[in-house]
């Protein structure tokens, strides 16, 4: 499962997706750190929505942008990650795999599994659980 | 439970549970027929009888009781393999299961066994038990019951043949009771077992939830239908409102329970520790029937059980003490509970010897929790609050039974978790009462739907005291500051104010000085939240907030509106914290100043006494503040007294005293006043306004003139100290005459307030 980020790929494990929404309004958290981009309504459901841009140090998205919301399951919770654009699903071969370079800021590269170099470009793959967490 | 009205609750689930254990029974026992001797099985049927025998003991059923023992002591034998079975212990074992449900049903039908006699079958059980065999068929219980209609499997019954429910109906089992018992509507009247099913807690509470989105769409469905112009829709809409309302109400009603659960307990709690402290306790309970949810009840049976151990154990006086006060040596502990404004409220009244607010006071003092120019500013109601402060405890002697210092605190802290309240009455020498008020359930709750900074917020209503509106000017006017913290006037009495723009760091949208204050209190504590507009009053479904969110210490939870949008529930107990300093808090206890941990001699009151001019009042002069309407003074000769808890003070007028001159046209309605009292003589010092309490800033100079004693900067002002001994006199001159004098503190004030 695959979304775009400040013009580059990401992708998640589609097993912990649980879809794939257009954006909603969001209630903001005040107090909360920048990352929090506040809460939704999925269908009767409060979601916490995280800022995936702030979170991998991106710059922020400009204002009154679209962006879309991938809801996932990290560890018992149900939150949203706001991001670009959604991609389509692909599938990936180990041995496309790599571990993420060492010149990444570590800070960045703390989240992330590592790249799958596709053809055309490269997907880099998102820890999840630590992308959240943090 | 129609049918259980009148029943003994207790009774009731008793049938309830026997029915099901029979049935059960019987299942095991067509199992035993085919599989004769299976240890199994009978240990399953032993547990049953067991377990009948037991309640039925403790709920003194002697017949059903004789019966099952022996059945049980069979039962024991065959299980444990003593004895073997042969078609004619199968018999036996048959003939008292029969006669247990005969029992119940008697049981059922009036709440007695009624003449249902054991003896022939415990002889048979006996019989049994000594290993002979008995008369396979013994006419007598044979005959009798003849007009059992409960088919109870035999050997005869096709194996596959399901167990055959028993239909009880209670009169036809009961051949002795008179014909005109089944001319009662047996239609009417369902059987225990029938009338009840057991549902799983987890069940009800994903039900619970289910209606809270029900109730959230519905919700949304009226807003959207409220200004349309479809008739149908709205027609719709209304009866969907109607029907989701009253959905909501019986699915809470799935979780309600009777207090009476809790209540059950309670006689023996009394009789015991009665019997204890050697006092004679009458205790009445009203309204038992109130009912709450489950998950409340159990909340509140440890609080509860404590305010009641309390009230016999220091609430009520030994049998001499309430004769000698002329008092029935038998003391009365009520209970009360009932519906109030979509709460519950249960009362623990004792008729006892009330608690002495001086000795709160002076315990408090004692303890260290408050000085005593803090005790002495605040209400009788304000000191019993006191002992709801963790560590008080106002037990003289420790007993074994409670009074071991921790106790009203842990049991106000309970109460305010479930988002309840404690207030505690008193009258010395009458009695005490507590009153705990909670809320019906916790997953819908009523809340006050607000905006600040754009964003819209939700305010349980339990924390919610009142709103203040205050438009630009008075705005201006009424909010002072305190050493940097704002606070508000509230009818005399400072209320700090906490913006909930700086709380949350957000930016207020509100420009045009208007100030909404929604007067909260938190553990005691009285705030007001400065938002920016309100926008409703709500009915929101509590939804739980991640981790991470709740740890920010400034929202409870989350809920969505009925435009669809989130909202968060500000948590009032956490901003309280985190907005209040300790000496905020502190001070708000008492009401009358803003920060109190300073020492009291340095504490001054100021008083603005018109043109322009103010005066400081040492704090430790100050017994109270009051405001009297004009009308309330009188005049005794030439001088103005007011009447003031029975007791007439003179009444001085700073203005005149210090010759200000009159400062306004006419007299205000009300004069605010200050009283000062020493044993039982008091005066009421009458000042334009009360400014402030404030640490002394500056030193005092001598610059002085007629009735003042000096000045005192205050906040970079100038203010006049008043010669507070030189006003007394000027109103009361035989004031010092048998007291001692200012300055020997304002303990000497305290005793008075004991005759309050």
């Amino acid at each position: 499962m695959t979304f775009t980020l400040d013009e580059r790929l990401y992708g998640v494990r589609v097993e912990s997706v649980q879809e794939v929404l257009r954006g909603l309004p969001r209630a903001r958290v005040p107090l909360a750190p920048p990352t929090m981009a506040g809460l939704i309504n999925l269908r009767g459901q409060v979601l916490s929505a995280v800022d995936l841009r702030l979170q991998l140090g991106l710059p922020a998205a400009a204002p009154g942008r679209d962006h879309m919301l991938v809801v996932i399951r990290v560890a018992g919770e149900t939150l949203a990650l706001v991001v670009d654009s959604i991609g389509s699903v692909v599938d990936v071969d180990v041995d496309q795999f790599e571990p993420p370079p060492d010149t990444l800021d570590p800070a960045f590269r703390e989240l992330l599994l590592g790249a799958y170099k596709l053809d055309s470009t490269l997907l880099l793959a998102l820890d999840v659980d630590r992308a959240v967490a943090a | 439970m129609e049918d259980l009205e009148g029943l003994d609750e207790i009774v009731g689930e008793f049938l309830v549970e026997s029915h099901e254990n029979l049935d059960q029974l019987d299942r095991d026992l067509v199992e035993l027929e085919r599989a004769p001797g299976s240890r199994e099985l009978l240990g399953s049927i032993f547990r049953t009888i067991h377990t009948i025998k037991g309640t039925s003991g403790f709920l003194a059923f002697s017949q059903l009781e004789a019966i099952t023992h022996v059945g049980e002591n069979l039962l024991a034998k065959l299980r444990d393999g003593h004895l073997t079975m042969t078609p004619g212990t199968t018999d036996v074992l048959l003939a008292m299961v029969d006669r247990v449900r005969d029992l119940l049903a008697a049981i059922e039908a009036d709440g007695t066994e009624g003449k249902v006699e054991v003896a022939d079958v415990v002889q048979r059980v006996s019989e049994a038990l000594e290993g002979r065999e008995s008369s396979p068929a013994q006419p007598a219980a044979s005959v009798e019951e003849a007009a059992d209609p409960v088919v109870v499997p035999t050997a005869e019954v096709p194996e596959d043949l399901p167990v055959v429910v028993p239909e009880v109906t209670p009169v036809a089992v009961l051949p002795d009771v008179p014909a005109e018992v089944p001319a009662e509507a047996p239609a009417e009247r369902r059987s225990v077992a029938d009338a009840s099913i057991r549902v799983d807690v987890d069940l009800l509470d994903s039900l619970m939830r289910q209606v809270g989105e029900l109730v959230l769409t519905r919700n949304q469905i009226v807003r959207q239908t409220g200004h349309g112009e479809d008739l149908e829709l709205t027609r719709s809409a209304q009866r969907l409102d109607q029907i989701a309302t009253e959905l909501q109400e019986g699915v809470m009603k799935t979780r309600m329970q009777p207090i009476d659960h809790l209540w059950a307990k309670l006689p023996r709690v009394v009789r015991d520790l009665g019997a204890a402290c050697g006092k004679q306790v009458e205790l009445v309970m009203v309204g038992r029937e109130t009912e709450l949810d489950r998950s409340l009840l159990e909340s509140v049976k440890d609080p509860l059980t404590h305010l009641v151990r309390n009230a016999v154990d220091h609430g009520l006086e030994s049998p001499e003490r309430r004769t000698a006060a002329g008092k029935p040596t038998e003391g009365r502990l009520t209970l009360r509970a009932y519906h109030q404004s979509g709460q519950v409220v249960v009362e623990v009244c004792d008729d006892g010897g009330g608690i002495d607010a001086a000795a709160v006071a002076a315990k408090a003092v004692d303890k260290g929790l408050r000085t005593a120019a803090q005790v002495a500013l605040m209400s009788q109601a304000e000191l019993l609050q006191l002992i709801f402060t963790p560590g008080f405890s106002t037990a003289a002697a420790v007993t074994n039974v409670s009074g071991r210092g921790v106790g009203m605190d842990v049991v106000k802290t309970n109460i305010e978790a479930i988002g309840g309240t404690i207030e505690i009455e008193s009258v010395l020498g009458r009695g005490t009462t507590c009153r705990l008020r909670i809320p019906l359930t916790l997953a819908i709750v009523p809340a006050l739907v607000v905006e600040c900074a754009g964003d819209t917020y939700a305010i349980g209503q339990v924390s919610l005291l009142e709103l203040v509106a205050l438009d630009a000017e008075r705005a201006a006017r009424a909010i002072e500051d305190v050493n940097g913290v704002p606070v508000h006037r509230l009818r005399g009495v400072l209320l700090p104010l906490v913006r909930l723009t700086d709380v949350l760091g957000v930016e207020s949208t509100r420009d045009d000085g208007h100030v909404l204050i929604a007067v909260l209190q938190s553990e005691g504590r009285r705030f007001g939240l400065v938002i920016d507009r309100v926008l409703s009053t709500e009915d929101v479904v509590v939804k739980p907030l991640s981790a991470r969110i709740k740890q920010l210490g400034a929202y409870s939870g989350a809920t969505i509106l009925g435009d669809g949008r989130v909202a968060l529930i500000l948590d009032v107990q956490g901003i309280a914290r985190r907005a209040l300093s300790s000496e905020t808090v502190e001070g708000e206890l008492d009401r009358h100043d803003a920060e109190s941990t300073r020492s009291e001699q340095e504490r001054w009151l100021v008083a603005g006494i018109g043109g322009g001019r103010r005066v400081a009042l040492p704090l430790e002069v100050v017994t109270r503040l009051e405001t009297f309407p004009r009308d309330a003074i009188e005049l005794v000769g030439h001088r103005e007294v007011v009447q003031y808890r029975g007791e007439v003070l003179p009444l001085l007028r700073l203005d005149h005293h210090l010759s200000v001159g009159s400062w306004r046209d006419s007299e205000p309605e009300n004069l605010v006043v200050v009283i000062y009292q020493s044993g039982d003589r008091g005066v009421a010092i009458v000042v334009e306004e009360i400014v402030d309490i404030v640490d002394e800033a500056g030193r005092q100079s001598d610059i002085s003139d007629r009735g003042l004693t000096g000045s005192v900067r205050i906040r970079d002002r100038v203010v006049e100290v008043l010669d507070v001994r030189d006003a007394v006199l000027a109103a009361d001159p035989g004031f010092y005459d048998d007291i001692a004098p200012v300055g020997a503190g304002s303990w000497d004030a305290v005793p008075a307030l004991e005759a309050m």
